[in-house]
């Protein structure tokens, strides 16, 4: 069984996001970089499955600026077979990721496919979904647990008031959730190995995807500054304040 | 709070740009230390040393090592963090891959060595102890004890200790007492007492190596009849693993200032089996071998925990609200200024950061060097790069460990009533940094080697591997428009540097006593000039890279730099005097008047 794992090259979780002055984006020049904290967990959720004998191969997959290269090897030293950067330097949406990833699951034929839920930066939360709609796969998203049955998996997902299982026959799409597992740290050893491991670079183009952004950030700006308190005399005011200033009620 | 975060940017500052890391995979033996290997292994060093061992930094300190009849417990977590360590590799990364290590080049292994020392210097003292047994092994003993021991301390399975001090011996180790019987197989019974010796007994490996001087009954009296042995506290058995009891046992564990999870133990040895390691009456040789390492490597803790130390205080700095800043309010909004504002904090922050980052670049370049030494093709250089570690081995030893200990101070201060709080962390890194200037000899004995040993050493050839580079960087740098204003402090100090030198070498020849008076001060002005070379040539890479995306981190170090050559530099001058004034006002004191 072949496992295909998707990981983007984010901001690192850590770091205190700041709005460029022009109010264009974020700030990424002198800013640290990781992999998606939710595809950390997708790779590691390949390399149990590969660990427990249930996967031959697990395929790492990324996209974007050279330095995606750095990602898929830190992928590839927590125990990831080998990796393909789709490299360019366009900005690129999930509606685009989605079907380039459709090129290469057609050229790799994976029997599952791991995506973490979301990207931290854009929290998006939508190329797993979109991906299984391009494909006609089922989709398991936010899962908590991963059960691989004889050409099925069990995915038990995170879901609003408690925990859903859903039996989805393979070829299948699974996006991780938080608690699915824990992620390894990279030894040392496979630090070093990962370094020789094959890693094929290839463009959209070669997929005949136009990744032109289909939307267009306006303004991206601070969340207003927390104004002080103010203390209410009577549940009454509070009431009328919740009705007629803040609204919610 | 405290908080750490791996300084990887500036690592790498020193690494690919101040200092030509590029070139490590040159070396024949370092073939696989590219660039896009060793990024990754500092990330992934980051990550373990923020992630396991920061968190366990303050529990560990509260907790400390427990002894229980003869067992020592390390505080909670320890040992897992340990097994994580150890599974990763971490404990053979410098190691040579012979025997299992991944045989990454020094300069790599010193970075990694600070971001365990800035995160949890208790915890690095145990893999530390056994990276200099591993050295001392690796350098002097026979195949058959190599193929032995040095698998199981490369993996970590085993750690190791070294076994110096007794009771009434320590910098004078020629007093050494303990005693090894020969016996017919080729082997020693060892017996004797051992004190002070870090991770000498613990629960996180399978056995304990220890690296013990001792002296056959016939030995030479003094320094020239101590012999080195190994000597396990659990015999290998057919197998090669841990097997029978040899009679080592832990008496009792010190209770400390500082580095509390660190086990500092009183070690027995009775009639314990152990295998000479080099020569017989040799044993300082071996012992030289890991003691430099160990004393680069202490070094490094001083940046380490100084580094930690600063972290910490940025981030108090930032958040403390206090007062208003006297040129006007800064922060309007808020019902005061965070203390960041005021010059004396400045003050305080940006010593830290002159120092710390100073330090780095230095202890960078001496790391090149001590690499250089090992692995250069040409022996002629080999043999330059070893004279100039030598030379610098004292003076990164004190140094740093000095001024890591003033910048831990810096920061405990910035914290104000709330750094002698120990919830808050900061007072926890001056008392482990403490220790510090006095292990691995202290401070004042390093001071003694560098004017005593290295200074005469080849009619002052070790000199010339600093004067001469620092000397033709001046001449070609001081009239630079740009540079200028960064080299003329370094060449006013270097000529100061030269004049006591001078001073040092004539009187020292017929009174040592008056040299050896103004050691201390000279190694502090040798060091503050090191450091002043390195923030001159890093003013020269960042000069060009203000304007680029990472302009921020170019000026900083610019702006970093001035502050070290006009606020800190300039105690050169007061170093100068004293060392010019010689020792007699110190030692004409009558004994009885003290």
């Amino acid at each position: 069984m072949k496992v295909l794992v998707a990981v983007k090259r984010v901001i690192d979780y850590n770091v205190k996001i700041r709005v460029k002055s022009d109010n264009t984006g974020v700030e990424t020049a002198n800013v640290k970089m990781s992999m998606n904290p939710f595809d950390e967990i997708a790779v590691e959720e390949a390399i149990r499955l590969k660990e427990a004998g249930k996967a031959d191969e697990v395929v790492v997959v990324s996209m974007g600026e050279k330095k995606c290269q750095e990602t898929i090897r830190t992928a590839l030293a927590m125990g990831g077979d080998r990796g393909i950067l789709v490299e360019t330097d366009e900005d690129l949406q999930p509606l685009a990721v989605a079907k380039i990833l459709k090129g290469i699951v057609e050229k790799e034929n994976p029997d599952m496919i791991i995506l973490g839920k979301q990207a931290i930066d854009d929290d998006n939360g939508q190329t797993g979904q979109m991906l299984a709609a391009l494909l006609g796969w089922p989709q398991g998203t936010f899962a908590s647990k991963v059960e691989l049955g004889d050409g099925s998996v069990n995915v038990t997902r995170e879901v609003d008031g408690g925990l859903q299982t859903v039996k989805l026959s393979l070829p299948a799409i699974v996006t991780s959730d938080l608690r699915l597992n824990e992620p390894r740290y990279a030894a040392l050893p496979n630090i070093m190995k990962a370094k020789k491991k094959p890693l094929d670079t290839v463009s959209p183009a070669d997929f005949g995807v136009d990744v032109t952004p289909r939307l267009k950030v306006l303004k991206v700006e601070e969340p207003a500054a927390r104004s002080a308190g103010v203390k209410v005399d009577s549940v009454a005011q509070l009431v009328d304040k919740l009705k007629n200033e803040a609204k919610v009620i | 709070m405290a908080t750490y975060k791996a300084p990887i940017r500036d690592m790498k500052f020193v690494l690919y740009e101040l200092l030509e890391g590029d070139k490590l995979c040159e070396l024949p033996g370092y073939e696989e230390a590219t660039r896009d290997l060793v990024e990754p292994i500092l990330e992934e060093a980051a990550k373990i040393t923020e992630e396991v061992l920061f968190p366990l930094n303050r529990s560990g300190d509260e907790e400390e090592c427990q002894w229980n009849e003869g067992k020592v417990s390390t505080p909670a977590g320890f040992k897992d963090a340990y097994t994580l360590f150890r599974e990763g590799g971490w404990t053979a990364i410098a190691c040579d891959p012979n025997y299992g290590g991944m045989g990454m080049p020094k300069m790599v292994n010193t970075m990694v060595e600070e971001m365990i020392c800035s995160a949890n210097l208790s915890f690095g003292m145990y893999p530390g102890l056994s990276f200099g047994a591993y050295t001392a092994m690796h350098g002097f003993a026979t195949d058959e004890l190599k193929d032995t021991y040095l698998p199981k301390l490369v993996d970590g399975t085993w750690s190791g200790t070294m076994c110096l001090t007794e009771p009434h011996c320590g910098t004078d180790l020629g007093l050494c007492r303990t005693k090894a019987d020969p016996q017919d197989d080729g082997s020693y019974l060892v017996t004797g007492t051992k004190i002070f010796i870090s991770a000498g007994e613990h629960d996180m490996t399978d056995n304990i190596i220890h690296l013990v001087l001792a002296r056959t009954p016939d030995a030479p009296k003094g320094i020239k009849g101590i012999s080195l042995f190994v000597v396990p506290k659990y015999l290998p058995d057919a197998d090669g693993e841990a097997g029978e009891f040899n009679n080592v046992s832990c008496g009792s564990i010190e209770h400390k200032m500082g580095i509390k999870a660190s086990a500092t133990c009183v070690m027995n040895f009775d009639n314990a089996k152990g295998w000479l390691v080099g020569t017989l009456n040799k044993g300082m040789q071996g012992m030289f071998a890991m003691m430099n390492q160990e004393r680069l490597a202490v070094g490094i803790q001083g940046l380490g925990l100084g580094e930690a130390s600063y972290q910490g205080a940025v981030e108090y700095a930032k958040e403390r609200l206090q007062g208003r800043s006297i040129s006007g309010v800064k922060h309007p909004d808020k019902p005061a200024d965070p203390i960041i504002v005021h010059p004396d904090v400045r003050r305080m922050l940006m010593t830290q950061r002159a120092y710390m980052e100073g330090c780095r670049a230095f202890g960078g370049w001496v790391s090149q060097q001590l690499d250089i030494s090992r692995k250069h093709p040409d022996a002629q250089r080999r043999e330059e790069a070893d004279e100039f570690v030598q030379l610098m081995t004292p003076i990164v030893k004190a140094l740093f460990t000095d001024l890591g200990y003033e910048a831990t101070n810096h920061g405990m201060q910035v914290f104000g009533g709330h750094g002698f709080i120990r919830e808050h962390g900061m007072e926890q890194y001056v008392r482990d940094c403490r220790i510090a200037q006095i292990y691995e000899g202290t401070n004042g004995i390093q001071a003694l080697d560098l004017i005593g040993r290295k200074m005469p050493d080849k009619a002052g050839r070790l000199l010339r591997r600093f004067f001469h580079p620092v000397q033709d960087y001046i001449e070609q740098n001081v009239m630079d428009d740009e540079l200028g204003e960064f080299v003329q402090p370094l060449a006013k100090a270097f000529g100061r540097l030269q004049q006591a030198t001078g001073q040092l070498a004539r009187v020292g020849m017929g009174k040592p006593e008056e040299a050896a008076a103004g050691a201390t001060e000279y190694l502090r002005l040798f060091g503050l000039v090191g450091l002043a070379y390195m923030w001159c040539r890093m003013v020269e890479v960042a000069k060009d890279k203000q304007d680029g995306d990472e302009g921020d981190f170019y000026r900083a170090k610019i702006t970093t730099a001035r502050f070290f050559m006009q606020k800190l530099l300039p105690q050169c001058s007061s170093l100068f005097s004293s060392i010019m004034a010689g020792g007699s006002s110190m030692m004409e004191l009558d004994e009885d008047l003290f």
